[in-house]
């Protein structure tokens, strides 16, 4: 069966990848335009993946036609649709941000294509080697783009996680070992075939694998208590490569985690085995409790955020853990929706770190009324996380508490709501700040007199018309400092910031440690957070769109 | 097909407990299944050394020891006794058994991952030397946190 586009998907971005380094050779700043035409390639395929799997269903691609018992099998199906959709969007995203508000150098470019060529893999694989060789290439790229923050510290948290993150994946490696040691086999779908016919599902060997499985994916999902390589890495890598890995990379590894838990362990695996689902819903739901309540003690707002992710991961395992119909959809919608919004907070995170230099949840008193557009945005993402409808935060959420009532676990069903009234109490304290709290009496925040051309769309002379157009929705005090102040300083700025060479990325502007901010930085966090809201209306659409592969596995 | 997987499927199965049924249990499964006892005990070396250590050289050889241990483990059931190499003529008439090729190339894919491993933490770990001048993560954290 040869249906070359899957085969594409991961092929492109992983050739694309060595094109900066060699064209780098002749010119100077091929990375970012090599990027965006590689993730213009990949949004165009997914679309046509995603279009097929909508009309036709399932359908597999096999490498070197080899037959699936010894090659391997690349397969589309509606989860793995809806997945890689969002990988192609959220590199549309974060690539579009990068223009201005990324890094200049090739090696950069690179390691983001390598990433996005193996989260493709590891949504569309149907092979359990496969998948590890592809975590690993995903944890490679993103262990040198944690690492590209250029500090000490990044450094350090690149390497605590590069620990961490192979010893999860080698436990995974382990774990395929004892199923292929039980089967002697290692496509997915010949194993869910394979175990009850040959060794049963209760065979210690068969639940060894699991074990090893899911304990080296919860490392790559950053369940609690095996986070801690998380808030580091997310604090300490450049603010792009946060939103990239925020919003992809724990995501394909909660992907992966419900792949083999429904299309290799198969629900019948729980049922025979219940005390594998209870212990793994068991750690999601302390998961969920552990993340929300760091994330209120954190002063960091991107390690809020992290611990933020924790939470909410839990709760998408818990979901795969239940096993019902709608516990899954939920855990497929939130998952995805949990990507959106992590990319367009931390982007958002970004424009405020460039405007304004401020990292800690104290530092942003008032900025809601100097950066309307982007405060407005997170804010709306914000709600988003905590489930405030509409939104594609709520509806997941929503999906995830009917099933856990349905599974009769209503513990599960009340974590959830009581995590939302978590999730609320950081929300609400960061929305405070931004909105209500004086910037006077907080030592620290930004002195009024800083902020006249750092406001939202300011300082870029490139998208001039744009901007004031931006501006003028955003507020007129706005579109004023930017007219009067701006002007001078911009065009010196700008200047300055377009000559700049590879060493650009680590060329701040002296002083504030701020740089420009562009009209499309604050437009993708803008259209995300539009996104986000619209998707809350798409339940029947998601329902549609999953209903297929819901009825196979389940 | 059939030829090869059931080997590499089947290699834990009791037939190398032919005649040692007299044995005691635990020294019987010793004495064959050693490469198995060691995959565990460096498995749990390697972890206890990537945790223990706080030197992050020390850190890194602990990870090489614990993916050289599942590599050991892929290498060991893959073992077929008297098994001929997987080469299979080209006109057929494969008689015999034979090792399972999967487990040798999965290993072989698996040691150019831990390769590329390898070199990214020993970048990384001479950046922090040239920056901290230690090597001790305590030390790194001490001097950070200042």
């Amino acid at each position: 069966m040869s249906n070359p586009e899957l085969a594409l998907l991961v092929a492109v971005p992983i050739l694309a990848a060595t094109l900066p380094l060699l064209v780098g050779l002749r010119f100077d700043s091929v990375g970012w335009p090599i990027a965006t035409v590689a993730a213009l390639v990949e949004a165009g395929l997914a679309v046509f993946v995603a279009s097929r799997v909508a009309t036709e269903g399932r359908y597999v691609h096999s490498l070197g036609n080899y037959p699936r018992q010894y090659g391997i099998e690349l397969v589309a199906d509606g989860f793995s649709a809806a997945v890689v959709l969002l990988i192609a969007v959220v590199t549309l995203a974060v690539l579009g941000y990068a223009r201005r508000g990324g890094a200049r150098e090739k090696t950069y470019y690179s390691a983001f294509l390598l990433l996005c060529g193996g989260l493709m893999g590891i949504g569309l694989t149907g092979d359990v080697f496969n998948m590890f060789v592809f975590l690993e290439i995903v944890g490679l790229a993103t262990y040198a783009l944690v690492a590209a923050g250029r500090s000490g510290r990044s450094a350090l948290a690149a390497l605590k996680y590069l620990l961490v993150g192979t010893a999860g994946a080698s436990m995974y490696l382990v774990g395929i070992g004892f199923a292929f040691v039980a089967t002697g086999t290692l496509n997915m779908a010949e194993l869910s075939r394979a175990i009850p016919e040959t060794v049963g599902y209760s065979d210690p060997l068969v639940v060894a694998s699991f074990s090893f499985v899911a304990v080296g994916l919860s490392v790559k999902a950053a369940i609690f208590p095996l986070h801690t390589w998380m808030p580091d890495a997310y604090a300490e890598a450049p603010d792009t490569v946060t939103a990239y890995i925020a919003a992809l990379v724990s995501t394909l590894g909660a992907y992966a985690l419900a792949r083999i838990i429904y299309s290799v362990y198969t629900p019948a695996f729980f049922e025979a085995v219940p005390l594998a689902g209870d212990a793994l819903v068991a750690f999601a739901t302390t998961s969920i409790v552990a993340g929300s309540v760091l994330a209120v003690i954190q002063s960091d707002v991107k390690r809020m955020l992290a611990y933020s992710s924790v939470a909410q991961f839990g709760m998408i395992v818990a979901a795969f853990g239940l096993g019902t119909e709608q516990a899954l959809l939920g855990g497929a919608i939130h998952l995805v929706g949990h990507g959106l919004m992590k990319v367009g907070l931390f982007l958002g995170v970004g424009v405020i770190a460039s405007a304004y230099g401020v990292r800690t949840v104290r530092e942003y008193a008032n900025l809601g009324y100097r950066s309307p557009v982007t405060v407005a945005a997170m804010g709306i993402l914000l709600l988003g996380l905590v489930g405030i409808p509409p939104s594609v935060g709520f509806l997941g959420k929503w999906y995830i508490a009917w099933g856990a009532i349905e599974a009769g676990a209503p513990v599960v069903a009340a974590v959830v709501l009581f995590s939302t009234l978590l999730t609320l109490l950081y929300v609400a304290r960061l929305l405070e700040t931004l909105y209500f709290r004086p910037p006077d009496d907080v030592e620290g925040a930004v002195p009024a007199a800083d902020v006249r051309l750092r406001s939202d769309g300011g300082g870029d002379a490139d998208a001039g018309t744009d901007d004031v157009s931006a501006d003028a929705d955003a507020g007129t005090d706005d579109v004023s400092a930017d007219a009067d102040a701006g002007t001078d300083d911009v065009s010196a700025d700008v200047g300055a910031y377009v000559d700049v060479d590879d060493a650009g990325m680590a060329e701040i502007n002296a002083g504030t440690g701020t740089r420009p901010v562009s009209f499309g930085m604050v437009f993708v966090v803008a259209a995300i957070a539009v996104a986000a809201v619209a998707l809350g209306f798409a339940g029947p659409v998601f329902e549609g769109f999953l209903g297929p592969f819901l009825e196979a596995v389940l | 097909m059939t030829a090869l997987s059931a080997p590499g499927g089947g290699s834990l199965a009791l037939s190398a407990l032919d005649g040692v049924a007299t044995v005691p249990l635990a020294l019987s499964a010793l004495s064959t299944r050693y490469a198995y006892a060691t995959f565990a005990l460096l498995f749990a070396i390697g972890l206890y050394m990537m945790i223990a250590s706080p030197n992050l050289v020390k850190k890194v050889i602990g990870l090489n020891l614990f993916q050289s241990a599942i590599f050991l483990f892929f290498v060991s059931m893959a073992y077929v006794r008297g098994g001929a190499v997987p080469v299979i003529p080209s006109e057929g008439g494969a008689v015999g058994a034979y090792a399972s090729p999967l487990p040798q190339v999965i290993v072989l894919t698996a040691i150019v991952v831990g390769v590329s491993l390898t070199a990214v933490a020993l970048a990384l770990i001479v950046r922090l030397y040239t920056e901290y001048g230690t090597l001790n993560e305590e030390t790194i954290r001490e001097v950070m946190d200042e």
